[in-house]
């Protein structure tokens, strides 16, 4: 039955809706509803991730409405992975930010689920102009969340990260508006079929619209030259926020590489292959960026987000190579970056804590409480984020240079990837050593002590490195599953026939 | 009327992107609310150009009007009204608090004497 795939929408937006009305004054009763709401959804995702695990593409036709007319739904090898990603990621954060986080301000378990609600949104929806929508949804919910607690600097980049969205999304308008005035639909699968049949005079009005399509993808995913936003962001977000906007660049990825392969793919005649020679070296350009930032970082928070960016980069190389092995190497890293750069985060948001007026940043302080299992464990984030084995982050950077060996970019993608790696490794060592080794005596009566339920959010941090720990342990399974959807993905037929031939009959939404 | 409309979306998005890019917060704001009234307009142009016609096919029609760009504007509109909202109440609190306007990472602190004549 495919009335399923509709639930990662409604059950957390139902949830929000209820949160908000219902126990708006009640904390401890909110956090119990959103937990279950989370694990919920957990158990859904789990289940579509199990329904898809045939290969079939499986569309959803809301209120019956038969496909180029009516808002589709579509499962695919790709969505139930990103979704499944999305409800892992959101049970731990949500747990993590019922310790302590959710008191600071008012209303994050409901925004919380609006987020889930257009994140999820957007992996499933079948339609552009829902894709629109979904983002707004995340993104207001986002702005809520980023700003969870106030005070002037986040304030401050609050503003610019509102700025830059309202930006794009204005862009992503103009964009639309123009791929519709062209062909006359916005349903993706429609798309696949009409692009192909687009006058010659009219190609350059569609090319115009595909290119800032991608531009406003490559917003979101933070691609160079267009990723100044993020570090700001990301560090003035609350720590358990920026673990769950990890995810928000990956849709970015996720929209590129669903519209490079199923709208502007190789058929599309006169813009096929539109964004395919300007993601790959944008994608080495971020990669450079990201690995500068972290090593000039002055806080374990930038070095976190700088490390998100060239997480990005390594990603996007994977995306950019737009074939079999490079979207599955892109899958296993989007999974492997996701994990570890929200574990990143969530330490640092436990360091701070714990370091009185120095915070997180990278100056001798007294020792910090705890800091046996703390320095245990941003070792081996660190070891997962800058890629050194045995942990996730190396198999998914070998799968991404293995994947590179056939492209004409072979040689920078190896020489930047391995380069800027090591650039990673120092910047992290570096902080290691500034945050755990270099303290001096603590003053009297210092501040730092650890609060109460620490231990929870700790033990949410360890199931985040464990999951990148098991991410090694079961990578055989695993790349054979993503070699699978990038087929899939690659082979739009499938897509296109799911949605627009295999219409079942009106009310007959199942199978 | 097709040269009047492009060139007033024109004229509209060329001006909300200059506000954008001013170093204060009310320009900001209003740059913004005029990219979206360009972009409504344009998705709305984009739908063709077309009056007094039935926005459904009819036997008898002898053309008719896209409806969905107007219901794509619908959503748009909607949208774009609930952001400037949030961006305007974002705006007045970064002003209380930091005590400046500037969006441009410059002149964080205004003096004293200026605020209290405001």
């Amino acid at each position: 039955m495919t009335g399923w795939i509709v639930l990662p929408i409604v059950l957390p937006a139902a949830v929000a809706a209820f949160l908000l009305l219902a126990l708006s004054r009640d904390l401890q009763r909110q956090r119990i509803v959103s937990a279950t709401a989370s694990l919920l959804l957990l158990a859904i995702a789990v289940h579509l991730q199990a329904l898809a695990s045939d290969g079939v593409t499986r569309p959803y036709f809301v209120g019956a409405w038969p496909a180029p007319f009516g808002i589709t739904l579509v499962l695919d090898g790709l969505s139930a992975t990103l979704v499944l990603l999305n409800a892992a990621l959101a049970a731990a954060v949500v747990i993590y930010a019922a310790g302590g986080w959710d008191a600071r301000g008012r209303h994050f378990h409901p925004m919380f689920h609006f987020l889930m609600m257009g994140v999820n949104g957007a992996f499933l929806t079948g339609d552009v102009f829902n894709l629109f929508v979904f983002f707004e949804v995340m993104l207001i919910a986002s702005y809520g969340l980023m700003l969870h607690g106030g005070g002037a600097p986040r304030l401050r980049a609050g503003f610019h990260y509102v700025a830059i969205n309202l930006t794009g999304s204005t862009l992503f308008l103009f964009a639309v508006s123009l791929i519709y005035a062209v062909t006359g639909t916005l349903n993706m699968a429609d798309l696949a079929v009409k692009i192909p049949a687009v006058r010659p005079e009219d190609a350059a009005l569609l090319r115009t619209g595909g290119l800032l399509l991608i531009v406003v993808f490559a917003i979101k995913a933070a691609l160079a030259p267009l990723h100044w936003w993020l570090p700001n962001a990301y560090a003035a977000a609350p720590g358990p926020s920026a673990a769950v906007f990890m995810i928000m660049t990956k849709i970015g990825a996720y929209a590129i590489l669903r519209v490079s392969t199923l709208i502007f793919g190789p058929e599309a005649g006169a813009v096929a292959g539109l964004a395919a020679p300007w993601i790959l070296p944008a994608a080495l350009l971020t990669l450079g960026i990201g690995a500068a930032g972290v090593l000039a970082g002055r806080r374990l928070v930038d070095i976190a987000c700088f490390a998100a960016l060239w997480s990005m980069g390594s990603l996007l190389v994977a995306v950019g190579l737009l074939d079999g092995p490079g979207i599955s190497a892109a899958l296993y890293y989007t999974v492997h970056s996701t994990l570890a750069g929200a574990a990143l985060f969530l330490l640092a948001d436990l360091v701070a804590e714990r370091r009185g007026r120095w915070r997180d940043r990278l100056a001798m302080a007294p020792p910090i409480a705890q800091a046996l299992p703390l320095s245990a464990m941003f070792f081996v984030a660190a070891i997962a984020v800058a890629g050194l084995p045995p942990l996730s982050g190396f198999l998914g950077k070998v799968l991404i240079l293995d994947a590179a060996r056939a492209s004409a970019w072979g040689v920078w993608v190896w020489a930047v990837l391995l380069g800027t790696s090591l650039v990673v490794i120092l910047g992290f060592s570096r902080a290691g050593s500034a945050l755990f080794w270099k303290t001096r005596p603590a003053e009297a009566g210092a501040a730092g002590a650890a609060e109460a339920r620490a231990g929870l959010r700790l033990g949410v941090v360890g199931v985040l490195l464990g999951a990148t720990l098991l991410l090694s342990v079961f990578a055989g399974p695993l790349t054979r599953g993503f070699d699978a959807v990038a087929a899939q993905v690659l082979a739009p037929s499938g897509y296109v026939a799911a949605v627009l031939g295999g219409a079942p009959a009106a009310p007959g939404m199942r199978r | 009327m097709e040269y009047l409309v492009a060139s007033a979306i024109g004229l509209t998005t060329a001006v909300g992107v200059y506000l954008v890019l001013r170093p204060h917060s009310f320009p900001v704001v209003i740059g913004m609310a005029l990219l979206s009234y360009a972009v409504n307009l344009f998705i709305f142009a984009m739908g063709r150009l077309v009056v007094h016609q039935p926005p459904v096919l009819q036997p008898e029609a002898t053309g008719y009007a896209d409806p969905l760009p107007q219901a794509l504007v619908l959503t748009a509109i909607v949208i774009s009204f609930g952001m400037t909202a949030l961006f305007v109440v974002l705006a007045m609190r970064g002003y209380l608090e930091s005590g400046s306007d500037r969006v441009d990472g410059r002149g964080r602190r205004t003096p004293p004497a200026v605020e209290e004549t405001r």
